[in-house]
């Protein structure tokens, strides 16, 4: 039965709205117990970052759980090897737990990395092995020893704080390749690309528009990466930094320990994929490189534009709400819908900062719901109350669009759809325009509410709470 | 994807999946224990799950469930930090538990433990005895229903099943059961695994007499699709019996479209029905592996004075002969005609399909109780089944198999604790001309090509993975269906031919 749904009192404060006075939204906090937090833990945050390295392999240390519920569920492409597509683990047993896992995660790198032949392999820690204490460490190094292939440690103990900080631990784990190739040859005008994930071949469309830039791309570390390109990113001239959230820790110890600067940029909408083309274009300051960057500025957009145009006539004045994982995401997100006509009434991220929502507060229309690390609840809440006609997020926030009978756009990590680069801003304006214009919604019963004499929530006036 | 097939076959033990210390897997033909504790609370009318520990094991398994169900799953975590991890999840725990009271105002909240609170030696009990004193006398106090799940020990399906006993357990002590009134050692009754002959069969207990029975049927159907909850429930209320079943998310998990949203969705069994279970008139417990535990739901019914009937998944003809044999005698009604005719039609079917499948080799895959369902089903159309194998690890796989389906082939393989690389392996040899089971097979199928037949859990490549019928009679016709036309369209589509008319 449709139910009044109340805020938790402990929640109010990660829950502003734009264009009104307000402390600071409150964030980068653990989650509060019996909130249904749509975060994930410290492993998944290193798992989805370095997931995409596709000729190493990733083995999780832990009972078999962590692992099949990571098994090729990204559309992180590869051009090459697929390793990465693969299911690792040391499905360790009770008498794993009381012995001690070590013996068996040695056993297990030595069969798999004979097996399998990777590059370098990952060693996810789960939250077990934080607690029974295994000497990861000692055996990666054991193993790479024997291997000669490098053998990483990732602690990634789930209970170890959020999900950022499992960022931070690949950031270090993936860190201690670079440095170790050979940098001879790498172009002047080079960059590498970091958190791009290659979702449905994004990295390869971004790829290409810098290779007409005359820019090479030393390493895409986070998508279709490759062991061998990570160990020579060093020699590379400018850092792009797509996910800020996950990847900046990474970025900030190139720009400290090897002098490489760093820029944070977004591929998502027409606006920000231009401005990251013009920005790395600018730094570079060479003349002739702004031109071929307006250039191919010039004939994507104009590519795109003519039926970008029709789809924001049928979408002008629609309500969307966003709920992703990094903030840089939902700035390019609210700046995308501007370009369709629609407006953006909630938005929301697992991982955003301070900073990020002053700026989310600041480009939203007034009005707006912003919120951090939401829940189910809160989400339905909102959406029934700004009565919006799109929801993008990730798989565990469709159920809650389509249950309410309100369209839905996968922009996570597991769409198989291209969204990124000019291209990808016409796939995303296809998806929404596909979602939000289809027949069904005039059927469904939020829809008719008001003729059965319901309020925005779905309830009899009666049922609501006054 | 890239797994060298020659790499591995070498890592094929030819050991049936014995080894007292198990290697590592590579893609897992199972899942953990909590997600198996998740979904039968969910079947649980006004019920949240709950998982005490880290919230990474909450989200994983929600979003794993919602790619089946498509379905909204809300799961609450204590959402350890370290802190917790370090000094106990007391306060983590209790704040969790208001929390969820507070928002979702459920009757009951489903608490399951994860590898994390266990290994740091988290005491349930007490917590929830400390929990319960302090909430003593507050008004809407959900009920609390606790079970042990840490995800080293055994697989999703363990989980289920140690939820459905936590619960009948719990729910049925703290309603007070007449234990007194009960013979308490009344022999439980145990189809004989391996029975060939149509009906379950003498020997089977009654408290009542056949006709009077009015106390519900308690039904433990094991972990089955939505659509076969409810055809479950058909096929009981075709014999007039109430029925109270022990989970059921046939409608929580497979629920109309809303006009507000409903923090708990409608459906499942109330909580009272399971409370009142001590009355049950007989109870009805599934899966041939289950069978051979020996603390189950079934058996706490069992010791309550409930005659328990413990039989396979009703999957193919004679698993669902077995069960509706039960349900006569637990009824003291004939087969209806409706069953009948369903049964007709099968046979029927299977007449007129038996040339297009005879011979066809095929290997199958999945939960242990589930394969074995299968592979009966098999045998009886004269399919092959090659290979039957599960990421479950019973210990008594083959020998359970071997007993129900007595037909299967000597040298057909039978393996438990078997991941996908195990199957690959095996697979690649035996050329199989199809397979069946979840869609994680599908990357299997797809370098095998040869096609899949998608059934049980999970299909995350398809829609309506949650409405595939297995069970019954009519779930065998549409098991068979779905073989013979995806043999019939693999044959179309490498005919150089091309005939529209087979």
């Amino acid at each position: 039965m449709p139910t009044a749904i109340e805020i938790l009192p402990a929640r109010t404060a990660a829950i502003a709205v734009a264009g009104t006075a307000g402390g600071p939204v409150e964030c980068d906090r653990h989650s509060l117990a019996g909130s249904v937090t749509q975060r994930a833990c410290v492993f998944c945050g290193s798992r989805v970052v370095l997931y995409p390295i596709a000729d190493a392999l990733h083995l999780v240390h832990g009972p078999i759980g962590c692992a099949a519920y990571t098994w090729d569920i990204r559309g992180a492409q590869s051009s090459g090897p697929q390793l990465h597509r693969n299911s690792f683990s040391t499905d360790l047993q009770e008498l794993d737990v009381i012995y001690g896992g070590e013996k068996k995660l040695e056993r297990a790198l030595t069969v798999l990395i004979a097996r399998h032949q990777p590059k370098a392999a990952f060693v996810y820690s789960t939250c077990i092995v934080g607690v029974i204490g295994d000497d990861v460490g000692a055996i990666c190094k054991r193993v790479a020893a024997a291997t000669g292939i490098p053998v990483l440690s990732v602690a990634s103990e789930g209970f170890k704080g959020t999900k950022k900080d499992g960022y931070r631990a690949a950031c270090e784990a993936v860190y201690t390749l670079i440095g170790t190739g050979d940098t001879a040859g790498i172009s002047p005008l080079s960059i590498n690309l970091l958190g791009d994930f290659n979702i449905a071949g994004e990295t390869w469309i971004v790829r290409d528009y810098f290779k007409r830039m005359g820019v090479e791309v030393v390493a895409t570390i986070t998508g279709d990466g490759r062991v061998d390109d990570i160990r020579r990113c060093h020699g590379a001239k400018l850092n792009l930094v797509q996910c800020a959230g996950s990847m900046t820790h990474l970025a900030k110890k190139l720009r400290d320990e090897h002098g490489i600067p760093f820029l944070k940029v977004s591929f998502f909408g027409l606006e920000d994929m231009s401005a990251a083309l013009y920005d790395t274009a600018k730094h570079f300051g060479d003349p002739s490189l702004l031109d071929r960057t307006q250039e191919i500025v010039r004939t994507e957009v104009e590519r795109v534009y003519p039926e970008l145009r029709r789809y924001k006539e049928k979408l002008i004045g629609k309500k969307a709400a966003i709920y992703v994982g990094g903030a840089f995401k939902a700035f390019s997100l609210v700046r995308a819908l501007r370009t369709l006509g629609m407006t953006t009434a909630i938005v929301g991220t697992q991982t955003g900062d301070r900073d990020d929502y002053a700026q989310l507060r600041e480009m939203c229309d007034a009005g707006t719901v912003i919120v951090d690390d939401s829940n189910p609840l809160e989400l339905a809440k909102f959406c029934l109350e700004k009565d919006v006609d799109l929801f993008i997020g990730g798989v565990k926030e469709r159920p809650i669009a389509y249950k309410l009978g309100i369209g839905f756009c996968d922009h996570n990590h597991e769409r198989k759809e291209a969204l990124a680069g000019y291209v990808g801003m016409l796939n995303f304006a296809r998806e929404v325009h596909a979602s939000c214009c289809s027949p069904v919604w005039q059927y469904v019963p939020r829809r008719n509410r008001k003729a059965e004499g319901l309020n925005a929530e779905g309830l009899k006036p009666e049922e609501a709470i006054s | 994807m890239s797994c060298p097939t020659s790499a591995l076959q070498s890592s094929s033990p030819s050991a049936l999946g014995s080894e007292e210390f198990p290697g590592p897997a590579t893609n897992a033909c199972k899942l953990c224990t909590p997600l198996g504790a998740c979904l039968v609370y969910k079947g649980i009318a006004g019920t949240v799950p709950f998982l005490h520990g880290s919230q990474g094991c909450a989200t994983y398994i929600r979003r794993y469930l919602i790619s089946h169900f498509r379905e909204p799953m809300d799961i609450a975590a204590s959402n350890f930090a370290e802190h917790a991890a370090i000094f106990g999840g007391r306060d983590v725990l209790h704040s969790g538990l208001d929390n969820v009271t507070r928002q979702y105002r459920p009757e009951l909240i489903g608490i399951a433990t994860t590898c994390l609170s266990e290994t740091i030696g988290e005491n349930l009990p007490q917590l929830l005895h400390e929990y319960r004193a302090r909430t003593a006398g507050a008004a809407d106090q959900p009920a609390l229903v606790h079970v042990s799940t840490p995800s080293y020990r055994g697989t999703h399906i363990d989980g289920f099943h140690a939820t459905v006993r936590a619960l009948v357990e719990t729910l049925t002590l703290d309603c007070g059961s007449r234990i007194s009134d009960c013979e308490l050692e009344r022999p439980s009754t145990n189809t004989p695994a391996g029975e060939t002959g149509g009906a379950a069969s003498g020997g089977l207990a009654i408290r009542h007499p056949l006709s009077a029975i009015r106390n519900p049927l308690a039904l433990f159907p094991g972990f089955v699709s939505a659509a076969d909850l409810r055809h479950l429930r058909e096929i009981v209320a075709a014999f007039d019996l109430p029925v109270t079943l022990v989970p059921d998310y046939s409608e929580t998990m497979d629920g109309p479209s809303w006009a507000g949203y409903e923090p708990i969705p409608a459906g499942g069994t109330p909580v009272a029905a399971v409370r009142a279970l001590g009355q049950a008139g007989a109870a009805l417990e599934c899966g041939r592996i289950l069978a051979g535990e020996a603390r189950t739901a079934g058996t706490h019914l069992a010791k309550l004075g409930v005659p328990l009937h413990r039989l396979g998944l009703p999957i193919g003809l004679r698993e669902t002969d077995r069960f509706c044999g039960a349900l006569e005698l637990v009824s003291g009604r004939e087969r209806p005609a409706s069953l009948e005719l369903a049964r007709g039609r099968l046979l029927d079917t299977m007449v007129d399909g038996h040339k297009y499948v005879f011979g066809q080799r095929a290997v199958v895959f999945g939960d242990e109780d589930f394969v074995i369902g299968l592979t009966s089903f098999l045998c009886e159309i004269g399919v092959q089944p090659v290979l039957c194998a599960s990421g479950g690890r019973s210990r008594r796989f083959a020998a359970v198999l071997r007993a129900t389906v007595p037909e299967l082939p000597a040298k057909t393989i039978v393996r438990e604790g078997a991941d996908f690389a195990d199957i690959e392996a095996a697979a690649t040899e035996l050329k199989p001309d199809l397979l069946l089971g979840p869609s994680k097979g599908y990357s299997l199928a797809r370098r095998l090509d040869v096609p899949l037949v998608r059934c049980g859990f999970p299909i995350h490549d398809r829609l309506g993975g949650h409405r595939i019928l297995h069970v019954g009679y009519a779930g065998a016709l549409h098991l068979y269906d779905t073989l013979v036309n995806a043999l019939l369209e693999r044959k179309q589509e490498n005919s150089e031919v091309g005939y529209s008319y087979l």
